[in-house]
């Protein structure tokens, strides 16, 4: 059995599942019963400062798009942080970690962005006895109005400022939450690395509408009538959080920074994803919030499953495995040639491919009257999109044509290993030694 | 109060509640969700092959993804452009040889999209609404004679009036419908909606019912000649054919098209007599639901008895198994050969038949079934005549077009599959081509062209 106990800047835990900070980690009773369930960690909903704590639209607070039968494929929301007391917070995760030392419990913190107020909170949370604090600099709703949340995540010299501010009041690890709300990820984890930050968790929701009601012309949530931009997660957004993790882990000035993985992780398999991408655990909340907490059993078993197949021993092994696979486009190989082969086996002559690649792309695909589906390979590019439109998985694979053989799409012989950054079209191009 | 062992032919075998569960909807409709999970799985077919397995080419990908985006009623429309009737069709065709036998998912993992339940969610999102969705264009001036108001005749009349012309629709009996009234299976056929759905069509207008006008008895079809610019006829299969069999006079012998007419007029089906030991002759449609129908009503054995082998029966594997399920016994390669009883039918007397390639032949060997009611369901024939024929019925060529000029035919009364849908194909096509005529244009393409196009 493959060990799946974490160690994530020096917090431990069972296994790299952690719950974000959002509903489910709200309180008490809902933590407990988390990792009862088997959770590796928390981290806490959303402090803020010591006061009269914000206060939420009663609702509705989120809005949804869905696929087939219903399935929940994003959800975005207007909530703020707890709308709870700091002292009620404080004193119930000093008890909830007190009674599970063998999780991770996380204080996410998010207070104005002045350093009295980073000063005042950071001992009590230390007090708690949390293992360590993720600095929430996501939100892009309620708060960034305020001067808070991704109104400091789209500044880097704010989050460096703020990172530092905590690295020196409170001694554990001090993990930044990023924004996805940016145009290039790099700066704030650059940002976040030079404050100080022991690692960086991404991403935070992404700023959308999801619906608009055609009847009321309202945006959807519809609060009395009007709603407002809120917070996009869930499976539709892991796309995104994989491209930013990986950008992350790959850029030179932040390579080795600890990354904690966020966005639409569903099932064992995304979690595999975002740790080969680099990330070294991850956090839930859109699956949490749709099925429950129990679904941390199938990603537990999933995730061992696949690293016993594979050999791998310990999560460790698996972290940033697929980073060095992630280049840029120019150094993509321009002679890998393949072509697109249809198993007619397998096809079930719903004639897809044909309308896509006929309608759309390169003329490809010929059709029979009796409905056979042929690819001519002198017009193939190998786009990939009658594999994406096919109903039945695996039935048009690309095959790869060897060194050697002439494409007759182009009637070039397929060369050795040849990127962008030679070739003759390209007018930077250097000459090839 | 009678029960399924009161012996002879009694009413009232089953109670009220019985009989009204055994006759309730045999595919209930979708609700939105099912109906929008349904058409999820809809592949969006290029030149879809259930469109083509449809007689009358119904653009199914495309009237299932308006379900799916939640358009119920544009998708009605899609589908009443090509079939008026589409929402009987929706309820009685044997999808399973057609659209949804053709289905891509049929063929991959042998469940197809639910086209006919999709269908009937359409088209009952428009007839749920008041109104008539399609209008007349504006009035040629000619008059057409419709002879027959089945699915053909019905079907040819909206059509010439939707073109604009005045239709006159004659026929024998005193209600419309054909035998979406008098012959489907009650349980295909609930709360009256043959007689709604004829309702709804007439309500184009520019149709004027004669019921109780029978060809060849109050009308004829040279005096429709001379009174109108065109004829249709689509007056079905009128007569049935007969048992050659000793005691088939006796009573208790009966037809099936008649006792389904009646079950399908009963006001109270719990008065409606049946058989404790019913034997059915035949292995089409008809056979099996006058079967069903029987068993439904209480009778305690019901027995279909077929001539020849299983994969020659008429009737579909689906109603083969519904009739299965429902307690009915398949006899296969048995023929009657004599009817036995004291006055009334009390037993029948079957032969195994063998086919040795040189025609069926009985083998000799015999079995006696109690059968206190014989219901014959073995073919039903034209009866009309003034025409040249094909066989057995009318000839056509081309839309419909009979030996006489001016004259065109379709439905059952003529060569071809004896399928509701084929009969809506057949009077849709004989008007647009009357239309062409009477006006002197082309007749509009009705089938889906854009695949054949593409493939040119
Ligand atoms: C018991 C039974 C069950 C069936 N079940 C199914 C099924 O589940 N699915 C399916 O697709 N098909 C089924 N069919 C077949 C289907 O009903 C027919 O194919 C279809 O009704 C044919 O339509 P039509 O308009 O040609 O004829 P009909 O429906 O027979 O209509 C003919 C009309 O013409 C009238 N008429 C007859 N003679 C004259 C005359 N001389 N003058 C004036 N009017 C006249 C009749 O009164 C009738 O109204 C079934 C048939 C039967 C008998
Ligand atoms: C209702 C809701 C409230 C949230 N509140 C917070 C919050 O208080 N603090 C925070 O850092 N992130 C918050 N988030 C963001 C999540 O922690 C997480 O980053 C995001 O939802 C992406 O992960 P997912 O796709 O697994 O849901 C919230 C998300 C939701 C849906
Ligand atoms: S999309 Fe796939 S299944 Fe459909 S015709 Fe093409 S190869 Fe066959
Ligand atoms: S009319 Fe009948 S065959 Fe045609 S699509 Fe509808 S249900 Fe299928
Ligand atoms: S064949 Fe099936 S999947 Fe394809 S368009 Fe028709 S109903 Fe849809």
């Amino acid at each position: 059995m493959a060990d799946l106990t974490t160690d994530f800047v020096g917090i431990k835990s069972p296994n790299p599942f952690w719950l974000a900070s959002a509903p489910p980690t709200d309180k008490e009773y809902n933590v407990r019963r988390a990792f009862e369930a088997g959770w590796g960690g928390v981290v806490w909903k959303t402090l803020g400062a010591e006061g009269p704590p914000v206060v939420n639209v009663n609702g509705p607070r989120y809005g949804a798009i869905w696929g087939a039968d219903r399935r929940l494929l994003g959800l975005n929301n207007i909530e703020l942080i707890t709308d709870r007391p700091l002292e009620v917070n404080l004193e119930e995760m000093a008890r909830v970690k007190s009674d599970y030392p063998d999780r991770a419990l996380i204080a996410s913190i998010m207070v104005p962005c002045e350093e009295s107020a980073w000063k005042a909170i950071l001992p009590r949370v230390m007090e708690t006895g949390a293992d360590g604090i993720e600095l929430n600099f996501g939100c892009p709703h309620g708060m960034a109005e305020r001067g808070m949340g991704s109104a400091v995540g789209q500044v880097p010299e704010y989050i460096e400022m703020v990172t530092r501010w905590c690295k020196q009041y409170y001694d554990r690890p001090v993990i930044v939450k990023l924004t996805p709300n940016i145009t290039d990820i790099r700066k704030p984890a650059q940002a976040a690395k030079n404050g100080g930050a022991d690692a960086v968790s991404l991403i935070n929701t992404i700023n959308s509408i999801t619906s608009v009601n055609l009847d009321t012309m309202s945006p959807e949530p519809s609060i009395d009538g009007k709603g407002s931009h809120g917070g996009y997660c869930g499976p539709a957004v892991k796309p995104i959080a994989m491209n930013m993790v990986a950008e992350i882990a790959r850029d030179p000035e932040t390579h080795g920074l600890p990354i904690s993985g966020i966005g639409g992780i569903t099932t064992w398999r995304d979690a595999a994803e975002f740790m080969s991408l680099g990330a070294g655990n991850v956090q839930v909340c859109t699956a949490a919030m749709t099925y429950g907490f129990r679904i941390v059993e199938e990603m537990k078993a999933g995730l061992s499953a696949w690293m016993d197949e594979k050999g791998y021993a310990s999560v460790a092994e698996v972290v940033g495995r697929a980073v060095p696979k992630v280049t840029d486009w120019q150094y993509l190989n321009l002679n890998y040639v393949t072509k697109a082969r249809i198993s007619q086996d397998d096809c079930i002559k719903c004639g897809r491919c044909f309308a896509a690649c006929e309608d759309t792309s390169h003329q490809a695909i010929a059709m029979s009257p009796d409905r056979t589906f042929t690819v001519i390979d002198e017009e193939c590019v190998a786009c990939n999109l009658c594999v994406d439109v096919c109903p039945v998985e695996n039935c048009i694979t690309m095959e790869e044509l060897p060194k050697g053989a002439v494409d007759p799409r182009t009637g070039k012989t397929v060369g050795d290993y040849a990127n962008w950054t030679t070739h003759p079209n390209n007018p930077a191009a250097q000459a090839a030694e | 109060m009678s029960n399924p062992l009161t012996p002879g032919i009694a009413a009232g075998r089953l109670s009220a509640d019985e009989i009204a569960e055994n006759f309730a909807d045999l595919h209930a409709p979708l609700d939105m969700h099912e109906a929008r999970v349904a058409a999820d799985r809809c592949y969006f077919c290029y030149d879809a092959p259930c469109v083509t397995a449809c007689p009358t080419e119904i653009d199914i990908p495309l009237f299932i993804r308006q379900i799916a985006n939640g358009q119920p009623e544009s998708a009605g429309r899609t589908i009443l452009n090509q079939n008026i009737l589409g929402g009987m069709c929706a309820r009685v065709c044997p999808t399973e040889d057609l659209c949804e036998g053709a289905c891509v998912r049929e063929a991959a993992e042998g469940k197809p999209v639910q086209i006919g339940r999709l269908q009937r969610h359409a088209t009952d999102s428009v007839m749920a609404r008041q109104g008539h969705p399609f209008d007349r264009a504006p009035a040629t001036g000619k008059r057409v004679a419709v002879v027959g108001a089945g699915p053909a005749g019905l079907a040819c009349a909206h059509r010439l009036a939707m073109r604009g012309h005045d239709v006159v629709l004659y026929d024998a009996k005193d209600k419309p419908g054909g035998l979406n009234e008098f012959g489907i299976a009650a349980y295909k056929s609930t709360d009256d909606f043959a007689a709604r759905e004829v309702g709804w069509l007439c309500q184009i207008g520019g149709i004027e019912l004669k019921p109780g006008h029978a060809l060849g008895r109050d009308i004829t079809l040279d005096g429709l000649k001379a009174e109108f610019d065109a004829v249709f006829v689509g007056v079905g299969l009128g007569g049935v054919n007969d048992l050659d069999a000793p005691g088939a006079e006796r009573d208790g012998v009966q037809d099936a098209v008649g006792f389904i007419a009646a079950l399908r007029q009963a006001d109270d089906l719990a008065k409606l007599p049946v058989g404790r030991n019913v034997v059915v002759i035949g292995g089409g449609m008809t056979a099996v639901d006058a079967a069903v129908q029987s068993k439904l009503l209480g009778a305690e054995n019901v027995t279909i008895a077929y001539r020849r082998g299983k994969d020659r029966m008429g009737a579909s594997e689906f109603e083969q198994d519904l009739a299965t399920s429902k307690g009915v016994r398949i006899i296969c390669n048995a023929q009657p050969v004599a009817i036995h009883g004291n006055g009334a039918a009390a037993e029948i007397e079957l032969e195994y038949t063998a086919d040795d390639g040189s025609g069926l032949k009985g083998t000799g060997e015999t079995l006696r079934l109690p059968a206190d009611q014989v219901f014959k369901a073995i073919g039903q024939t034209l009866t009309f005549e003034g025409l040249a024929l094909d066989g057995r019925k009318i000839a056509v060529t081309g839309a419909g077009r009979t030996s006489v000029e001016g004259v065109w035919a379709g439905g059952d009364c003529t060569p071809g599959d004896d399928l509701t849908v084929v009969a809506v194909a057949e009077g849709r096509d004989a008007a647009e081509d009357i239309h062409a005529t009477l006006m002197g244009v082309a007749a509009p393409e009705t089938g889906a062209v854009i695949g054949e196009a593409a493939r040119a």
